[in-house]
């Protein structure tokens, strides 16, 4: 099996798209002569020219305007924001416009399109530029928010929102980018909604996704050390949220942690421990915990931004208090 | 963290204690397995040991109180740790002593974060247990109240559970303690032993039970104990006293033998199904100050004359003092409640759940009798056997009765 990074993955999901089905076209800030300010879609304008990879002006809620007119007329555009940070100024087309379209025509208009970008933060990019908007978006009905933490996922899970039918919020991690993991050959198509067990374990059940789920997969590596079984479970999609998938683990395990980059308050992970206690109530040994990142703006300072983020020793820290071992 | 010293059922049957001695003071450092008081359960004097280890911080109640089991009765911490409780209010006895400040009380103020309030009217707050717990209790018949919780505040957790599950059964459905190598029988019930079961339980209480009577001729008994004790008269125990063989030891003896004979008089009902031994263990009923206990005598099959004597008369002495263990009392497999020496001429006792029968004696008595056609006095006993009808039916009591009596007619039965 190949062995690609999480950048080439999606590449080659937007490559493979974009040659299946002509619909397909990327649009957004530096996609195509720059070939994207984090080399997502290196190559694609050589390959399917200034009609299907477009460049924009600095313009979030104009050219997410755009692409939502697009999908009106049924193109199926992929509307690259450069982070989601600057997507905060496209918000209006995504949640009024694009994730209302179906509902408010009486189903007579589609909205096929796919908003993606990195989130979350990377290093000493300061408060403005690393931040987690899942639960925003999360919130919304109308929109299905996926954020995949594995090269495999990451292109499987793009193939599988460019042809879904209706709006898709893709996050992308922007630590992830570099990181390497197989990806089966093929038409790799991941379904929506879908959580992954990244890791076995009888203990406590880890819930995570995107960049949490390797800081997860460590924390397992040190609570092995102490006899403590792990299991982490990528939820990979937001909403839907795969219930079925978290049931059937906390339920087995009986104690779970829930660990997400973004803030605490209302985060996304508040919705699934709301979840849990509500389906599986009975098969709960202790309160399900959260780990999360710091309620503060990120700081800039490095030494502060360490200890605002989530971290491995984290989230064993708070497995312990689920095992009653602190 | 601090830890609550719950009032811990320390026998099987135990629903109340009461705290007869603190062991540790206030202020005492305290190991984990450490005696903490003495409790008088319902059947023994026992010791109250510390579940973690700490500083005695508080004495929630005075000696002499009286509390229902999972109640708080002091709290250990560390040092200076701050605690908040109300002292539970039972049945202190007049004049008890108030709870005394000291150094470690000081520390002791009121705050909303520590411990979970106890209610003025001595009802405990409510367990905390997480809701798996509840519902491998629930699945279990386990009474939270019992069990002794591991996690914040006390809050019972699986893990305590399963640590917890074997002592702390509730009495309605005590399953007395198996100790290891022991040696039985289980026969699931058949649809016909179920429906009789059923049938019958509604018809009278939990346990359905008859009665059988029969009058047994003691003459050779009586005649049997006169010669072993003339024998025996230079044989004396540790305290000097000759130590003869009594009735009762004779009837134990008869009654262990005949039970070997009818291993359907000697078992448990265990809800599911029917444990018969192949050990034969004897609970005799013992009158004590303020109500009565069972000494077992085990493997009483198996046993001589003197040993029988030698163990019910030690376990008898023990018993009034109330120092009898629980594992000394629990476990029999048939009982013998004799009540002779007071004149009564026939009674019926009570089944001990979960055995399946006792066997109540009445005195021997001198009485005109025919035999052979002719009025003779005779030394007769008068024995009530009393039957759990889910396990032993008319026919199968009175076979046991029927041998019980040949033994007691032919005592060289015994030796045979």
């Amino acid at each position: 099996m190949p062995i690609l990074t999480y950048r080439d993955a999606l590449n080659h999901a937007l490559r493979e798209e974009m040659a299946r089905d002509p619909d397909v076209f990327l649009m957004g800030e530096e996609v195509g002569v720059y070939q994207g300010a984090y080399k997502v879609s290196r190559g694609l304008l050589e390959e399917f020219g200034p009609n299907r990879v477009v460049d924009t002006p600095i313009t979030e809620l104009g050219f997410a305007g755009v692409g939502v007119g697009a999908a009106m007329v049924g193109l199926r555009p992929v509307i690259e924001f450069m982070t989601w940070n600057f997507a905060l100024l496209a918000i209006d087309q995504i949640v009024n416009a694009a994730a209302k379209m179906r509902y408010m025509s009486g189903g007579q208009v589609g909205m096929p399109i796919v908003f993606r970008g990195p989130a979350g933060a990377a290093l000493q990019l300061g408060a403005q530029h690393s931040q987690c908007f899942e639960a925003m978006y999360a919130h919304i009905p109308g929109l299905k928010v996926i954020m995949p933490a594995t090269p495999a996922d990451a292109k499987g899970l793009l193939k599988a929102a460019i042809r879904d039918p209706d709006p898709v919020v893709f996050m992308e991690g922007e630590m992830l980018y570099n990181t390497k993991g197989e990806v089966p050959d093929g038409d790799l198509v991941v379904p929506i909604g879908r959580a992954d067990i990244k890791r076995a374990g009888n203990d406590v059940t880890l819930l995570c996704y995107s960049k949490t789920v390797g800081i997860c997969l460590k924390a397992a590596d040190l609570l092995e050390s102490e006899g403590i079984s792990a299991e982490v479970l990528d939820l990979r999609t937001i909403r839907p949220l795969d219930l079925e998938a978290i049931f059937t683990s906390v339920g087995r395990t009986h104690r779970a942690v829930m660990v997400e980059e973004g803030w605490y308050f209302c985060g996304a992970g508040a919705q699934v421990v709301d979840e849990i206690q509500k389906g599986i109530f009975d098969e709960l040994d202790a309160p399900v915990l959260r780990v999360t990142g710091a309620d503060v703006p990120m700081p800039y300072n490095k030494h502060l931004e360490k200890a605002a983020k989530v971290s491995p020793e984290k989230v064993v820290t708070a497995v312990k208090r689920v095992m009653y071992r602190e | 963290m601090a830890t609550n010293v719950l009032m811990e059922a320390l026998s099987p049957t135990m629903e109340e204690g009461r705290l007869v001695e603190w062991k540790k003071q206030e202020g005492d450092t305290v190991a984990a397995g450490d005696v903490l008081a003495e409790v008088e359960t319902d059947k023994a004097v026992m010791d109250l040991v510390a579940r973690a280890p700490g500083v005695m911080l508080k004495h929630l109640v005075p000696a002499g109180t009286t509390l229902a089991v999972g109640k708080t009765v002091g709290v250990i911490g560390k040092v200076g740790e701050v605690i908040s409780i109300a002292p539970a209010v039972a049945t202190p006895p007049p004049a008890a002593p108030a709870v005394v400040a000291t150094a470690v009380a000081a520390a002791v103020a009121p705050s909303p974060t520590a411990l979970p309030p106890v209610a003025a009217d001595g009802v405990a707050a409510r367990v905390k247990a997480s809701p798996l717990a509840r519902k491998i209790a629930a699945d279990r018949g386990v009474d939270l109240a019992r069990v002794q919780g591991s996690g914040p505040e006390g809050r019972v957790v699986a893990r305590d559970l399963d640590r917890a599950t074997p002592s702390t059964a509730p009495a309605a459905a005590f399953r007395p303690a198996v100790s290891a190598g022991a040696s039985f029988t289980d026969v699931p019930l058949s649809q016909l032993r179920k429906t009789i079961a059923k049938r019958l339980a509604q018809s009278i209480g939990p346990v359905p039970t008859f009665y059988l009577t029969s009058e047994i001729d003691m003459e050779r008994v009586w005649e049997a104990r006169e010669a072993l004790n003339a024998g025996s008269a230079a044989d004396r125990n540790e305290a000097g006293k000759a130590s003869k063989i009594s009735i009762n030891d004779i009837i134990i003896k008869a009654v262990a033998a005949a039970l070997k004979q009818h291993p359907a008089c000697n078992a448990w009902w265990q809800d599911d199904r029917i444990r018969y031994w192949n050990d034969v263990h004897v609970s005799m009923a013992v009158a004590i100050d303020d109500g009565l206990i069972t000494p077992v005598i085990r493997h009483a099959d198996q046993k001589s004359l003197r040993q029988i004597s030698a163990e019910s008369r030690e376990l008898a002495g023990r018993a009034r003092e109330r120092r009898l263990a629980p594992e000394e009392y629990t476990g029999g497999t048939f009982s013998v409640s004799n009540l002779g020496m007071f004149e009564i001429d026939q009674f019926t006792a009570v089944i001990n759940p979960p055995e399946a029968g006792i066997l109540a004696v009445g005195g021997t008595v001198q009485k005109p009798v025919v035999q052979d056609g002719l009025v003779v006095v005779r030394r007769r006993m008068r024995v009530t056997l009393s039957c759990d009808h889910r396990i032993i039916d008319g026919a199968t009591g009175a076979a046991f009765l029927k041998t019980l009596k040949l033994m007691l007619e032919n005592p060289l039965a015994l030796v045979w």
